[in-house]
């Protein structure tokens, strides 16, 4: 057959497909990395008090997130859970929560690292200038972490949205799923179909994540020239 | 002072919120399918305006996606015609094999049409209703080299996929056949394609689709061992739907719905090769 498989991509509304998919793997990750942020850097702030019993809990809740993998997570939450609990969420919106729960358990180990490793003095001198704790972490310890901790979360993000391929398991209609389905419905007409399809799915990836990428490096060496420059 | 007592407040959340976590992973499935709390049936089905149905979207004929993304396929026809009878609309959930038996049981969707053959250990999870088709395995050969009897295979190399019928079959009955094994479709044909096997195993109707493209090969043996069947499924213990199904295809049955859905969604790709009796069970 003389069909070249790159025609694959503009049969029908194929290639309108694949984009909306990659809308939803987009949308799903944008939300999920927002909330997770926010509640990230809250629990990474607690993390940073000295009561032993809530640093033992949020520990045990970011060992938790970052041992179990993400598939198992997103099983348990989408069919396990609501079986126990009667509760009912559609796919994207457990996909939703799955990684937002996940950012924040990372977030909070890395906004933890940040503010622990800004230097001892800064936070001693707050304190001998009578700052409160809200004061000491508003004005001195959250500002000159955020330099710090800005490449690990780039890096994190870029993690989260190369991780959404896997929501084809609980039915979410993402990028790959739909990538999927074009495959297999059109293996006999273009048997080389599947490079293709592959082929824009990893670039459309890479158009989102490599911006990113090219950012948290940028961001470091700044970082780098002005902690030691000048 | 005011903090210390927050912290130990969001601590406790905490705890309590992991405790629950933990019971609710342990707790026992036997309480949830009480038939008091029935969500998928008729009733609840038609008060909802909606049946939640569970499809491939990746399996032609059967179910899968056109260019015009839309679902078409034989499960998705007799999908549509259920919904259609019950007077309510269709939401599609694509599944993949391994879980469609989950989807059901906690409660994501209704019903499942999507390619589910009948087997023993399937039947104790899940209900079945009445099939709708039938399929057994079949063994493809190149042309010139055909394989007739399953007595020309002893002491020679076989291609299956692995999780099928056909493997299955041959790993239990026929011991004397060398398997080679596969993880995709792909892979399988590509092997026989390279010779790496004398022969082939899998659903015949498969291996029927794919003869129409590859003309220099042929199903030399149609059906072997037991023929199995494929019907709907619905969550073990919903008598409700169960029932309404069952006459629901055996009304199907009467208007000859199915060799309809076997002219429209099967032959195009099966070829004349094939009779709608090897896939579809008696019309009356």
């Amino acid at each position: 057959m003389a069909h070249s498989g790159i025609n694959v991509l503009f049969e029908g509304t194929n290639f309108t497909r694949l984009l909306l998919g990659m809308w939803t793997t987009f949308k799903i990750a944008a939300i999920a990395i927002v909330i997770g942020l926010i509640i990230g850097i809250i629990l990474g702030i607690l993390r940073t008090f000295h009561n032993k019993l809530l640093r033992f809990v949020l520990r045990i809740y970011l060992e938790f997130f970052r041992i179990v993998p993400t598939v198992v997570l997103l099983f348990l939450f989408y069919y396990i859970l609501p079986r126990q609990l009667n509760l009912h969420m559609p796919g994207t919106q457990v996909a939703m929560l799955v990684f937002a729960l996940w950012v924040a358990a990372e977030m909070s180990d890395i906004v933890r690292g940040a503010l622990i490793s800004v230097p001892i003095h800064q936070r001693e001198s707050g304190l001998a200038i009578g700052l409160t704790r809200y004061q000491l972490y508003r004005y001195v310890l959250v500002p000159q972490a955020v330099s710090l901790e800005l490449p690990a979360t780039i890096n994190l993000i870029t993690r989260v949205i190369k991780t959404t391929s896997l929501l084809m398991l609980i039915s979410v209609m993402d990028v790959v799923n739909i990538g999927q389905q074009i495959v297999e419905a059109n293996n006999q007409k273009y048997p080389t179909g599947v490079f293709w399809i592959y082929g824009l799915i990893f670039l459309l990836y890479f158009l989102i994540d490599y911006p990113l990428s090219w950012w948290a490096g940028r961001l470091e060496k700044k970082r780098l020239e002005q902690a030691n420059g000048e | 002072m005011k903090h210390k007592i927050l912290v130990k407040l969001l601590a406790l959340v905490g705890i309590i919120a992991s405790i629950s976590l933990v019971l609710a992973g342990c707790g026992s499935s036997s309480s949830s399918s009480a038939d008091s709390n029935n969500s998928s049936s008729v009733e609840k089905i038609k008060k909802r305006g909606t049946i939640r149905v569970a499809v491939f979207g990746d399996l032609p004929p059967y179910g899968w996606v056109n260019k015009d993304g839309k679902r078409v396929g034989y499960d998705i026809t007799l999908a549509r015609k259920i919904a259609k009878d019950l007077g309510v609309k269709i939401k599609f959930v694509q599944v993949n094999a391994n879980n469609r038996v989950d989807a059901l049981n906690s409660n994501k969707v209704d019903i499942v049409l999507a390619n589910f053959t009948v087997t023993p250990e399937r039947k104790d999870v899940v209900d079945f209703a009445k099939a709708y088709m039938k399929v057994s395995v079949g063994i493809v050969s190149p042309k010139d080299k055909p394989i007739t009897s399953a007595s020309q295979l002893q002491g020679k190399n076989l291609i299956v996929t692995k999780g099928t019928t056909a493997e299955n079959y041959f790993t239990s009955k026929q011991k004397g056949v060398d398997l080679l094994k596969f993880d995709s479709k792909t892979q399988q044909f590509n092997a026989l394609k390279n010779n790496r096997g004398v022969a082939l195993a899998d659903d015949n109707s498969y291996l029927y689709a794919w003869v129409k493209n590859n003309p220099t090969y042929t199903v030399g043996i149609k059906n072997i061992g037991p023929k199995q069947y494929v019907s709907p499924a619905v969550k073990k213990g919903n008598k409700s739907l169960l029932n309404w199904t069952n006459k629901e295809i055996k009304k199907l049955n009467k208007q000859s719905f199915f060799t309809d859905d076997y002219n429209s969604q099967l032959k195009p790709y099966f070829g004349d090769e094939v009779k709608p009796s090897d896939i579809i069970l008696p019309q009356k």
